[in-house]
């Protein structure tokens, strides 16, 4: 007996496309060329094969009316009562914050504006990433320095009205800067007068007065000389092959925007930073990413399905909405299910005002009516059409 | 390619997905497949850099062909809403 070729194997499958997803055919496709190899199929047992795998993938999907929200809210909720509560911890990266546990966990459902502690991971183009110096290099491109950085010490002369700034020559050699850098820079951005003395940098206030002066030396110090807005810290770490910046603090769009940066790889762990620079999909993956790996680094397992549907809820409408109280729950058509989660009085007084109507055809309104839940089973409802009424069409 | 300084294609990052608008016929065929209203799809808006990156504008239909951990391949589809 000749069993089946593996031309008609990968074509039997091939017609299943579209029927059961990608990672199923191929899984299918490998496991019956592999026993193809060893003994003989016939093409009977290789439609009873396919028939089965049919039947079992049918019996996998979820059923229609399964409470999937509810499924899911538990499934991530058990796990997180086992995280840790502690705000930081000094890990992962070398000598970085980060934020993990629960309050990571917290900060990304509430969809925050600014994570506690923001992280970029800036993966670099082929020449850059391979050499420690180049890499080395960017980094202090990128870091960005105040004057205050390069400051031993600062002292308003409140006698002679002006603001002095001691240099400290070693961090500035680090930073291959010269003082007479920073004076042109103070004075091109402020338009005032400096002057150095020594190791040191005098300037002058525009007008005279006290008040003048305090005013410059706050907006002295805070004067970034370079890098870029929002990074405070760099970190050069082999990651693999290649030399990878780790920064704290974030800014995408000027990252990205750099030649030097491996543009496709480049990401931050601010979510609302990726979905104005990548769109809304992106910022999808990279919440799924973020709880994928922050349950995992707790030593947590969920399944992905799901982050997935909490991902897919929170970018339904165009933009990054939080679970809770301004987004997914509190934009519910009910007023007795959004009366029943948070502030109570408030949607009711709200409802009342603007005599809004439930139409009771959610989960929770029903459950304070008192009625059957349209949930699973009790989603179905039945419409008849009695005779003399015009019977079916 | 044009990667001078502030330009780079979005559509090159990892986290997002293959976007493509559909022809109006096959939009069509969606919307009768699943039984719905445009909007009663995800939502993207018209300026969502992918969305812009592709040139799709109000009233039509994205297909995302998005890189699945579970299903390999799996495709959604987002209604462009203005804003």
């Amino acid at each position: 007996m000749v069993g089946v070729s593996a031309d008609t194997i990968r074509k039997e499958v091939r017609k299943l496309e579209g029927v059961m997803p990608e990672s199923v055919l191929k899984e299918l496709e490998s496991g019956l060329l592999r026993v193809g190899r060893e003994r003989a199929i016939t093409r009977e047992q290789l439609g009873e094969i396919i028939d089965g795998v049919k039947r079992a993938y049918a019996k996998a999907t979820v059923e229609p009316g399964e409470a999937v929200g509810t499924v899911a809210a538990q499934s991530i909720g058990e796990p997180g009562t086992q995280m840790t509560l502690r705000t930081f911890h000094y890990a992962g990266v070398a000598e970085l914050n980060v934020t993990l546990g629960l309050p990571r966990l917290i900060e990304l459902l509430d969809a925050r504006r600014v994570p506690s502690a923001a992280l970029m991971r800036i993966y670099l183009k082929e020449r850059f990433a391979r050499s420690r110096e180049k890499a080395r290099a960017l980094a202090q491109k990128i870091e960005m320095t105040a004057v205050e950085d390069i400051a031993l010490q600062t002292e308003t002369d409140l006698i002679n009205l002006v603001f002095a700034l001691t240099f400290d020559r070693s961090r500035m050699r680090r930073r291959e800067m010269t003082p007479s850098q920073v004076a042109s820079a103070i004075n091109g951005a402020l338009k005032v007068e400096t002057r150095i003395d020594g190791n040191k940098l005098r300037i002058k206030p525009a007008t005279q007065t006290l008040s003048e002066l305090r005013r410059l030396a706050a907006r002295v110090k805070a004067l970034p000389l370079r890098g870029i807005k929002g990074i405070s810290r760099v970190v050069v770490k082999m990651d693999g092959d290649e030399y990878v910046i780790y920064t704290e603090g974030s800014n995408l769009s000027e990252i990205l925007a750099m030649p030097e940066v491996d543009q496709t790889r480049t990401v931050t762990n601010n979510i609302h930073e990726i979905e104005a620079v990548l769109g809304i999909e992106a910022a999808r993956n990279a919440i799924i990413n973020e709880l994928v790996n922050t349950l995992e680094e707790q030593g947590l397992e969920v399944d992905i399905r799901h982050i997935m549907l909490v991902a897919d809820m929170m970018t339904t409408s165009g933009e990054v909405k939080q679970i809770g109280r301004h987004g997914i729950s509190g934009g519910k058509a009910s007023v007795l299910a959004r009366a029943s989660f948070e502030i109570t009085t408030k949607h009711l007084l709200d409802a009342c005002i603007h005599g809004e109507s439930d139409k009771l055809d959610g989960i929770i309104e029903n459950v304070i009516a008192g009625q059957p839940i349209p949930l699973g089973t009790g989603s179905v409802e039945l419409v008849t059409r009695r005779e003399g009424e015009g019977g079916h069409k | 390619m044009g990667n001078t300084s502030k330009e780079f294609d979005i559509r090159l990052h990892v986290l997002v997905p293959k976007h493509e608008v559909l022809p109006k016929e096959e939009a069509r065929e969606v919307l009768e497949r699943y039984k719905v209203a445009p909007h009663q799809l995800p939502l993207i808006k018209s300026t969502d850099p992918a969305a812009k990156a592709i040139g799709a504008k109000h009233g039509d239909i994205i297909k995302i062909t998005r890189n699945s951990p579970t299903a390999g391949k799996a495709i959604a589809y987002r209604y462009v809403i203005e804003r």
